[in-house]
């Protein structure tokens, strides 16, 4: 759609409309003043009237001053109206408006700044990530639109992924980490898992087991009954292990923990799901600052090599190390 | 008509202590809500968290303190200016329990969490429907007791009064237009806005610019006309000034609302005609500061020892500063630089402190010893001692928030050589963290003048008795 041709009227007869009203009242304030002054005025004496014993008027003239001042505005506001949009339809004849201004100051940014991040593209991520400039640039740029939920040391906190540890939910390879800013995620777990009539008390015994998986404090006896439901509530995605899949379902059995390891965040988790969503920058930022950023986070410590054989898309947890890929979180 | 009709006090009696009572209770709120900026630890549980307290904090002062200020001035004036009691005296007292009731129904709903998410009409429909009879209550007993008036000439206060009530009518039903979930319950309302997008906007713009412009100024504006002549003792200055200010003021504030929503989705054309408006306004807003300041002519030795007078012309002098900086902040490029930081605040704490709440103040400390029997208030030191810390308080508070506007706006726009921001957004943050502290300290100097009003107001009664002055014959024919 071009804004820069969309008319504000639906017709003529409304532009007509405001042009003519906006006229009338502007003029209308001047004519109004110019009336009100020939009014008689007697200085230094009252109108005559009074009220409630000592309330009266003196018939003073305008100040002069005020006078010409409110004058002034009214013939800025003319003025105002010839050169900038205003009067219904009609642009003004700087041809000024909004939009051509955004355009005009974008345009100029990109022309000045554009080389400056350019320059990085036909470079690797991986030598991006080496290079100061570039680390400084990127820096810049994630403390400008990354900061807001990773943090401004990109560690992230409660419902927002740590990037700069070497645990990542949907890949941590340079081509995974550009996906992931490009293209944005969406990240689902449904309430129940695959079984939708678990009750409350076999929620607690599968957040105990899956406590447990991770070494952490669990009862027993719950633990025994959630490893039971495990296979039919939640390996289906996690894995039979809980070993979670990359780009799929979280590590369940690593010490990573989006949403936290409290045993009621587990249960919330299971009982009600969680939703979640990395938006998506690509249009917004373009692909020259896409790859400053990716090398950024790529170099926060945690990034991984490009698998050797052809990108196999996420490669099973398991074989990625004991530390694990896929991780953090949920239940 | 030399009977032993006394004009009806009472219900000035219950809105002048209810004015300090509000005024207390709303500023409070607004110094807790400016700590929970300083120190976010202070957002306990929810119903007193920033978010659920903000909307409290502005409606309680805006109509509850605000508001209880204007019935009992306008009620006063009205009758004394009309040489007649109010018309329909029951109404009168209709109209001082429905907003006290609607006050409580505020300060209940919204740290619960009920509200439309207008700004200044955040109130779900129920109370909605009953500000609307209140209202409509009030403009009988008003424009009734215009009407039963003995003098031939309606008194500019009048005009001022008159012109908010129709004014704030208009703005209430168009803006409160809105649909209930019937489904939710009165008890627990729900509604949606009748508009949506960018007429929303235009619509709650229309009406939030217009509630400073009606309720807080035209309202405001009629307060002075009447307790400044009185307490100056000397004839307005000019009455041509007071009939073109008036008419241009109460015409031009209806197109200034589109300033508010500067390089936003509002058309072009749109957001120049709220522009120029306030501009044009900025002549019949000083109108108002030079008819009240020029009265005291003449008369300036008397600044020296009232303390009620100090008040008022105050008043006016922050009046004329904040009516020329909105003009200058609705210039586009100015407002650039100071939309949605601190300076807006500042802007509307100069109107809100140093011209509504003062006025307000003098006023009320005019009207209690008159009301209660007495002669003056049980301690003129006291007042001046209000006075000073008030000043001080608002000093404090406009200047910190013009310093810390002013960086915030600077901060966001600056870019590195690269094109980056310079600054990230919570570095902004932690820059403004010592003014918003000195804001604290402001407010909370405000909200202690407040409190020896209290005390003052309180001996002022406990010495008085409730009397309710005998309806005067107007002057001989002229």
């Amino acid at each position: 759609m071009d804004f820069n041709t969309t008319n504000d009227f639906v017709s003529g007869f409304w532009s007509l409309y405001v042009i003519v009203i906006t006229l009338v009242s502007v003029i209308g304030c001047g004519v109004f003043l110019l009336v009100q002054d020939k009014a008689a005025t007697n200085a230094g004496n009252t109108t005559g009237h009074v009220w409630d014993e000592t309330l009266e008027e003196y018939n003073n003239p305008l100040p002069n001053w005020w006078r010409w001042m409110f004058y002034i505005t009214v013939v800025f506001a003319l003025i105002y109206l010839a050169v900038y949009p205003g009067l219904g339809s009609f642009n003004g004849s700087f041809g000024w408006n909004a939009r051509n201004q955004y355009d005009a100051e974008m345009k100029k940014a990109n022309d000045q700044y554009a080389p400056i991040f350019d320059k990085f593209l036909k470079m690797d991520v991986k030598a991006v990530a080496a290079n100061p400039e570039a680390k400084e640039i990127g820096q810049r740029l994630f403390l400008t639109y990354c900061t807001q939920c990773h943090g401004s040391d990109a560690k992230g906190g409660k419902g927002f992924p740590n990037l700069a540890d070497n645990d990542w939910l949907f890949g941590g390879t340079p081509d995974k980490i550009k996906e992931s800013i490009t293209k944005g995620r969406d990240a689902v777990m449904p309430a129940k898992g695959t079984k939708p009539d678990l009750t409350a008390d076999e929620i607690k015994d599968l957040a105990n087991y899956v406590r447990s998986l991770s070494g952490l404090s669990a009862d027993a006896a719950r633990v025994e009954k959630g490893k039971a439901l495990f296979p039919l509530a939640c390996a289906a995605c996690h894995g039979p292990e809980g070993k979670g899949l990359v780009g799929v379902a979280p590590n369940l059995s690593d010490k990573t923990w989006l949403y936290g390891s409290a045993e009621e965040e587990i249960i919330k988790g299971v009982t009600h799901g969680r939703v979640n969503r990395m938006p998506a920058w690509g249009d917004f930022l373009g692909d020259a600052k896409i790859h400053l950023l990716t090398a950024y986070v790529w170099g926060l410590g945690g990034g991984q090599d490009e698998p050797a054989a052809a990108a196999a898309p996420a490669a099973p947890a398991a074989d990625a190390a004991p530390a694990a890929p896929a991780a953090a979180e949920k239940k | 008509m030399q009977s032993q009709a006394t004009y009806n006090y009472k219900v000035v009696r219950q809105f002048a202590v209810m004015t300090v009572i509000w005024g207390i209770v709303g500023m409070l709120v607004g110094v807790l809500i400016a700590s929970q900026l300083v120190w976010p630890q202070l957002n306990i549980v929810e119903f007193l968290s920033y978010g659920r307290l903000r909307p409290l904090h502005t409606n309680a002062v805006i109509f509850a303190f605000g508001g209880c200020a204007l019935f009992a001035t306008s009620y006063y004036s009205v009758q004394r200016t009309g040489h007649t009691p109010l018309f329909a005296p029951g109404l009168a007292a209709f109209t001082f329990w429905g907003w006290q009731l609607i006050i409580v129904l505020a300060a209940l709903s919204l740290p619960l969490g009920f509200t439309t998410g207008k700004e200044y009409a955040e109130l779900e429909w129920p109370i909605d429907i009953l500000i609307t009879l209140v209202w409509v209550a009030y403009a009988i007993v008003f424009f009734g007791t215009i009407a039963i008036r003995k003098t031939k000439h309606i008194y500019v206060s009048n005009w001022f009064f008159g012109g908010m009530i129709l004014a704030v009518a208009l703005l209430h039903l168009v803006n409160s237009a809105e649909i209930p979930v019937m489904a939710a319950g009165i008890l627990t309302p729900k509604s949606y806005s009748a508009y949506a997008g960018v007429q929303d906007a235009m619509v709650q713009w229309w009406y939030g610019h217009n509630a400073v412009g009606f309720f807080l100024t035209a309202g405001f504006l009629g307060m002075m006309y009447y307790f400044v002549p009185k307490q100056a003792g000397r004839p307005v200055y000019s009455y041509r000034l007071s009939v073109v200010h008036f008419w241009a003021l109460i015409f031009t504030y209806m197109w200034a609302g589109p300033h508010h929503l500067h390089y936003t989705a509002l058309p072009d054309w749109t957001q120049s005609l709220g522009m120029i408006f306030s501009l044009i306004l900025l002549a019949p807003s000083w109108g108002g500061m030079i008819n009240g300041i020029m009265t005291l002519s003449g008369a300036w030795h008397k600044l020296r020892d009232d303390p009620v007078l100090k008040f008022m012309i105050t008043a006016l002098s922050f009046y004329g500063m904040s009516t020329f900086e909105g003009p200058m902040m609705s210039i586009k490029t100015v407002n650039a630089l100071s939309h949605y930081t601190d300076w807006t605040v500042g802007h509307v704490h100069s109107g809100a402190l140093g011209w509504v709440a003062m006025i307000s103040i003098g006023s009320i400390y005019y009207i209690l010893p008159r009301v209660f029997g007495r002669t003056d208030m049980y301690s003129t030191p006291l007042i001046t001692a209000h006075f000073w810390i008030a000043t001080l308080g608002t000093v404090l508070y406009i200047a910190s928030m013009w310093i810390s506007g002013v960086m915030q706006g600077l901060m966001w726009r600056a870019t590195n050589v690269d094109g980056t921001l310079t600054y990230t957004f919570a570095e902004a943050v932690k820059a403004s963290y010592p003014f918003w502290t000195i804001r604290v300290v402001g407010g909370a100097m405000f909200l202690v003048g407040m409190l020896l009003m209290a005390y003052n107001m309180f001996k002022t009664i406990g010495q008085g008795k409730a009397v309710d002055a005998p309806v005067l014959q107007p002057a001989a024919a002229h």
